[in-house]
């Protein structure tokens, strides 16, 4: 079986100082990898490096393309590489607003992806918005309000349905609960858990949150300072973690 | 007269923007950057459409200047003085006399001919700037002919208003490639877009110059179901009775009295000078002036 994406040796510096190096790791068709570490341990710097948004300065990003099978997206064409990021790649941002058009309307900000690949035709266009707002459980009445009337959580779910619309395959998501209180997070875990299951989504999960992790991710990567110091089964590491960083991670968590 | 350079900037200044000129006209609907000069009139007075009739005008040349379709207005009024000064060329109010005609915000109803120039002033040369602030980002949006965002915002306009409520700066592709702004022209002018006169556009402050070829395929954006319109007020001429051309709004008196009449002025006074009369006009008289 072909991975989806093959990582191959990352490293990013930031002149003197380590992003994150020598990175490496297969991630297969529906499976969801999630990155832990502390703040500054480089997970945000992988995540945007495979997603194309900084160039690392060593290794491959290889991706199972549909028509070409494994590409390197470092060095493929920007326009291939801008087309993936439309298609077959979502990136959910830890700030809703980072990752939606503030001042365009929710059905306009789910179908934006939807007229970036084509679609001309509005009332398709506005049925998939709506669809789609079902989904992750907006009201389909909101679909003419602006982001900015919704709440943190709302705007969360938006972004991912604007993520979602065009059927990608790999979602990158930064922190995806970040700022949200814990029973919003919780509705938000229990619906990307359900999407990613129901559409055979694979997804790289960067957070530092240890619950998020457990809930969503088959495997888990641990880095500290820009190395990855363990990798296995999310159950396996969280439970049995052998190096001495994961140990401290994991019995940092607050029980209630 | 002697005290300017003909058409007052300077020779190597209209060499550079002459080379911003051609540019243009080889990649229709390219916005080429230039650098524009200071001109004596404050930005969004027409600057950088002055500085293309500048470049493009030669001794003679008979020049007319419209302002949302009226020679008589102050705008108009007084670029043309500023050429007439500068560069001494001949002045009309006639389309069909004219070989350059500077624009503001109209397409004369006249159809244009392949020994005329047309040039635009441009407010904001970029189609994608509400939507995406980042001048960098809409440059590459361009470069990789990434155009959805523009339809974002016709998207937007259904949904409020129920269609697509752009009435002006209609965005349209030119050539099957570039998105252009057509200058705050009515969407009633887009169709005019393909014509046989060259049609150049120039910013001043944002320093951009592009340029539509003749007989260009100029394409209004659309949506499959909302195709574009080319709408006026549904009305006809209150003093020459014209059905076909654009039309301005005047409120007359205070009792909601109020006229429809062309914004081609010279459209118009040449309509009631052939005999024909709308429903609030009187017959012009020979003497009258």
């Amino acid at each position: 079986m072909t991975p989806l994406l093959q990582v191959e040796g990352v490293a990013k510096f930031y002149g003197a100082r380590v992003g994150c190096t020598d990175v490496s790791f297969d991630l297969y068709p529906g499976e969801v990898m999630g990155i832990v570490g502390e703040s500054g341990s480089g997970k945000s710097t992988l995540l945007n490096c495979l997603a194309g948004h900084l160039t690392p300065d060593a290794g491959a990003v290889r991706f199972d393309t549909k028509t070409d099978g494994l590409r390197d997206t470092v060095t493929m064409r920007e326009p291939e590489r801008r087309m993936l990021g439309r298609t077959d790649w979502a990136f959910v941002h830890q700030h809703a607003r980072d990752g939606l058009r503030m001042n365009v309307s929710a059905g306009g900000n789910v179908g934006e992806r939807l007229m970036a690949v084509g679609a001309r035709h509005y009332g398709s266009i506005r049925d998939t918005a709506t669809d789609w707002l079902g989904r992750v459980e907006i009201n389909a009445d909101r679909i003419d309000d602006r982001p900015t009337a919704f709440s943190g959580g709302m705007q969360q779910r938006l972004q991912i349905a604007r993520n979602l619309v065009t059927g990608p395959r790999l979602v990158f998501m930064d922190e995806p609960t970040g700022g949200l209180d814990v029973s919003v997070q919780a509705r938000l875990l229990d619906l990307l858990r359900g999407l990613v299951r129901e559409m055979g989504l694979s997804a790289i999960i960067v957070t530092h949150d240890l619950a998020v992790v457990r809930l969503l991710a088959d495997r888990l990567m641990v880095m500290k300072d820009g190395h990855v110091v363990e990798t296995g089964l999310t159950d396996q590491v969280l439970d049995d973690p052998q190096h001495a960083y994961t140990q401290l991670l994991v019995s940092s968590v607050l029980q209630v | 007269m002697t005290d300017y350079n003909f058409a007052y900037l300077d020779e190597q200044t209209k060499r550079m923007i002459r080379r911003a000129i051609l540019k243009g006209l080889a990649i229709p609907g390219y916005q080429v950057p230039f650098a524009s000069r200071e001109m004596p009139m404050p930005y969004g007075w027409g600057t950088g459409g002055v500085q293309v009739s500048a470049a493009v005008l030669t001794p003679e040349d008979t020049f007319k200047v419209i302002d949302q379709g009226a020679d008589d207005t102050t705008n108009a009024v007084s670029i043309r003085r500023f050429f007439e000064k500068t560069a001494g060329v001949a002045v009309t109010e006639a389309t069909a006399e004219a070989s350059v005609i500077q624009t503001r915000h109209r397409i004369p109803e006249e159809t244009l001919r392949e020994d005329q120039i047309l040039v635009y002033q441009v407010p904001i040369p970029e189609p994608l700037r509400f939507l995406e602030p980042s001048e960098v980002e809409t440059r590459k949006m361009h470069s990789l002919e990434e155009y959805g965002l523009m339809h974002v915002k016709l998207y937007e306009d259904i949904s409020q208003h129920g269609a697509i409520a752009t009435a002006y700066a209609y965005p349209v592709k030119v050539e099957g490639r570039y998105v252009m702004d057509p200058s705050p022209i009515p969407k009633f002018d887009n169709p005019k877009l393909e014509m046989a006169a060259i049609q150049l556009f120039g910013a001043g402050r944002e320093q951009r110059i592009y340029a539509v070829p003749p007989y260009s395929k100029v394409v209004s954006l659309d949506f499959e179901d909302f195709p574009f319109e080319a709408s006026k007020a549904d009305h006809a001429c209150d003093l020459c009775g014209a059905t076909e051309s654009y039309l301005d709004e005047l409120i007359v008196d205070d009792d909601g009295g109020r006229l429809f009449m062309c914004s081609d002025t010279d459209y118009c006074q040449g309509r009631r000078a052939a005999g024909h009369v709308g429903a609030q006009g009187v017959p012009i008289k020979e003497d009258a002036a």
